[in-house]
């Protein structure tokens, strides 16, 4: 048994960790009764991919290409590529990933079971859009080839089913021509939520990659960032160096203490680099990834996630008010607007409206009932919770924000279970 | 294009520094192991990263001497390797060695008898032709031997005596050997293991030896700190080094 925790880095439970070099280990595995969960990197933040006091079946190792062809651009792979690997690969070829989230530091599998999302939604949609095929283990042994044209059904349950469907072996994905790694980027600030909203509907089509960060202490003051693909440079790799966050803190570098600070000091830094510029695609849409095990800023209890989708502008008001009265903030505030694109999984998060995302420092009851809180304005506003951030939100909520719920139900796999689907469908 | 062997070629750490040695090159592989469709998984990965580098896979018994000696004379016959890897390794469990000695000769037999027969099949050709650069791997658990892993850490250790002996024996050649003496690493053979130091991971152990292998390095600590860490642990003194739950 070994103690395996989540991005947010709540609780550290205690797991069978089975690592898979390879598939043809797996029925042995699988013989053993006891319920296992599917695990890529434990990028996502709550309990999504945890399986407290049972098994999680390491994908790492199912690190493999199978095939790529140069001609349309489809790759197949094992489920546990990572997401930096194929664009290091790919993108000096002239391929891209249509979508990525965040962070490059996720796998295959993870990015299909999340059905993650990018700053360029608006464009390509969700990374589920773009898996041509792949192939499904149940815990039995099933095997299941789906995609958009076969086993729909199963298809669509798999992509963001968040690993409960079965064991994502290998997937085809269809990459996109890219000319090389360089963007052209523009940085607007903003003062308050109703500029934001004004910035994101007059946007440019043109413009392939938003997002914005604000705030969330001053009432939506922020910045709002725009790309597009740009002149390319001689320099295919940037970066090469990153910086390792040592080892866990006593306490959060970021509380209420410090936050105000961090906040007007990102602001302002930010500020005096408005205007148009050419950058690295590294350091616009990753900008995390130069800092490894950033979550140890949080301190030794961790950090909660909310992102939550709306598309009532007056709920998000209620929100930010709500977090200002509880004196608890977020230096990571993100705003993003997505457009009216429907997601082909069942549990998909992504839907029309606009999407936040904050982190809070854990200070337990004090967070949870905040985070309650917000529940509340998201269920009446009829928003949604993102099941990779989530740790605490309510059954009422998650059924009625999801409403594909009891049909998806029909393809969960009986052999696997994790810390969410016991807090919210068992 | 340069000619590498890889023996063992399923291990972890031989797949890493296969990845990393064809970044900027094509390179012409020889992956020996015992499992055809593992290899074939290795193959096709290799090749889409590198579409330029060549691939043959040679199935052998790891454990019969005449099979060993034959696979590297017709390996021989075709080419001269530029460099060898002999990567196989088993952890196993130590209480079972204790237990059962069938299974404390699988072990030695992986991690010491096999490997050793590979590098002294590849060394008397290597030795012919004046050239190649053997690469072994031991451990850091060969350094001292513990209770918790002493019949993995003697054979490992015999890796070590081995390669010192092949370094004597090619000193004034253009015969290069290699030892590289890993620490935990995060490979499938510590999946489960709650240790008490983060592994390191296979990446960066595989872009230690790559740069160690490329500066003929006699031994490699990867990651680095082991040197001084089994320094120290050679020396503490048995008195107190027996009281220790290692």
């Amino acid at each position: 048994m070994k103690k395996i925790s989540s991005w947010g880095r709540l609780n550290a439970a205690m797991h069978e960790a089975i690592y898979l070099s390879d598939t043809s280990s797996l029925a042995a595995i699988l013989s053993r009764n006891k319920p296992a969960l599917p695990h890529g990197m434990g990028r996502s933040y709550g309990d999504v991919c945890l399986n407290p006091d049972g098994k999680l079946l390491l994908t790492q190792g199912l690190d493999k290409f199978i095939a790529f062809n140069h001609e349309t651009g489809r790759l197949t792979c094992e489920a546990g590529v990572l997401l930096r690997d194929i664009q290091q690969l790919m993108i000096p070829r002239g391929w891209s990933l249509a979508v990525t989230p965040g962070t490059l530091w996720v796998t295959v599998g993870g990015a299909i079971a999340n059905d993650i999302h990018g700053k360029n939604h608006h464009h390509f949609g969700t990374f589920g859009e773009h898996i041509v095929g792949l192939r499904l283990r149940r815990m039995d042994g099933e095997v299941i080839d789906c995609g958009p044209q076969k086993h729909m059904d199963w298809f669509a349950a798999t992509v963001g089913g968040v690993g409960l469907t079965g064991l994502i072996e290998s997937a085809e994905i269809q990459l996109r021509p890219l000319p090389g790694p360089w963007l052209e980027t523009e940085m607007i600030a903003f003062s308050n939520l109703d500029e934001f909203f004004s910035l994101s509907q007059a946007q440019d089509v043109a413009w392939e990659h938003n997002v914005s960060w604000f705030d969330c202490m001053r009432f939506g003051r922020g910045l709002f960032m725009q790309a597009k693909i740009g002149e390319q440079l001689p320099i295919q790799s940037k970066r090469s160096h990153s910086f390792t966050f040592p080892k866990d803190l006593p306490v959060s570098l970021v509380n209420s203490y410090t936050l105000k600070y961090i906040n007007n000091l990102y602001y302002h830094l930010k500020k005096s680099h408005q205007g148009q510029r050419n950058m690295h695609h590294m350091d616009f849409l990753y900008p995390l990834d130069g800092i490894l095990m950033w979550n140890r800023l949080y301190g030794p209890k961790g950090m909660y996630q909310y992102q939550v989708v709306l598309d009532k502008p007056e709920a998000l008001h209620e929100m930010l008010i709500e977090i200002k009265k509880s004196g608890q903030g977020s230096c990571m505030a993100v705003l993003k607007t997505f457009t009216h694109r429907t997601p082909i999984g069942m549990m998909s998060f992504v839907k029309k409206g606009v999407t936040m995302a904050l982190d809070f420092v854990n200070l337990g009851v004090k967070t949870r009932s905040l985070l309650a809180r917000l529940d509340k304005i998201t269920l009446a506003a009829q928003g949604r919770v993102y099941l990779a951030k989530d740790a605490c939100m309510s059954r009422e909520l998650f059924e009625q924000s999801y409403p594909n719920l009891e049909t998806f139900l029909k393809y969960r796999d009986p052999g696997i279970s994790s810390g969410l689907s016991r807090r919210l469908m068992d | 294009m340069k000619q590498y062997i890889i023996i063992g070629a399923t291990s972890s750490i031989a797949e890493h520094c296969m990845r990393l040695w064809q970044t900027n090159e094509a390179i012409a592989f020889t992956l020996v192991g015992r499992n055809q469709e593992k290899l074939n998984r290795i193959a096709q990965d290799l090749q889409v990263r590198q579409p330029k580098t060549c691939i043959q896979i040679h199935i052998v018994d790891f454990k019969d001497p005449q099979a060993i000696e034959s696979l590297v004379e017709t390996i021989y016959l075709n080419t001269t390797p530029d460099l060898v890897f002999i990567a196989q390794g088993w952890l196993g469990e130590q209480r079972q060695c204790q237990e059962s000695l069938t299974y404390c000769k699988e072990m030695l037999e992986i991690n010491a008898i096999s490997p050793l027969l590979f590098a002294e099949a590849f060394a008397k050709n290597m030795s012919k032709a004046n050239k190649g650069h053997l690469v072994l791997i031991g451990s850091v658990g060969g350094e001292r031997g513990r209770k918790s892993t002493y019949i993995y850490g003697a054979a490992k250790s015999c890796m070590a005596h081995y390669a010192q002996g092949l370094q004597h024996r090619f000193a004034h050649s253009a015969v290069h050997v290699t030892l590289v003496k890993p620490g935990p690493t995060q490979t499938p053979m510590i999946a489960n293991l709650q240790l008490s130091t983060n592994p390191a991971s296979v990446q960066t152990v595989a872009k230690q030896i790559m740069e160690g292998v490329r500066k003929n390095k006699r031994v490699i600590y990867t990651p680095g700190r082991w040197r001084w860490i089994m320094w120290i642990i050679r020396h503490i003194p048995a008195v107190i080094f027996e009281r220790l739950e290692l």
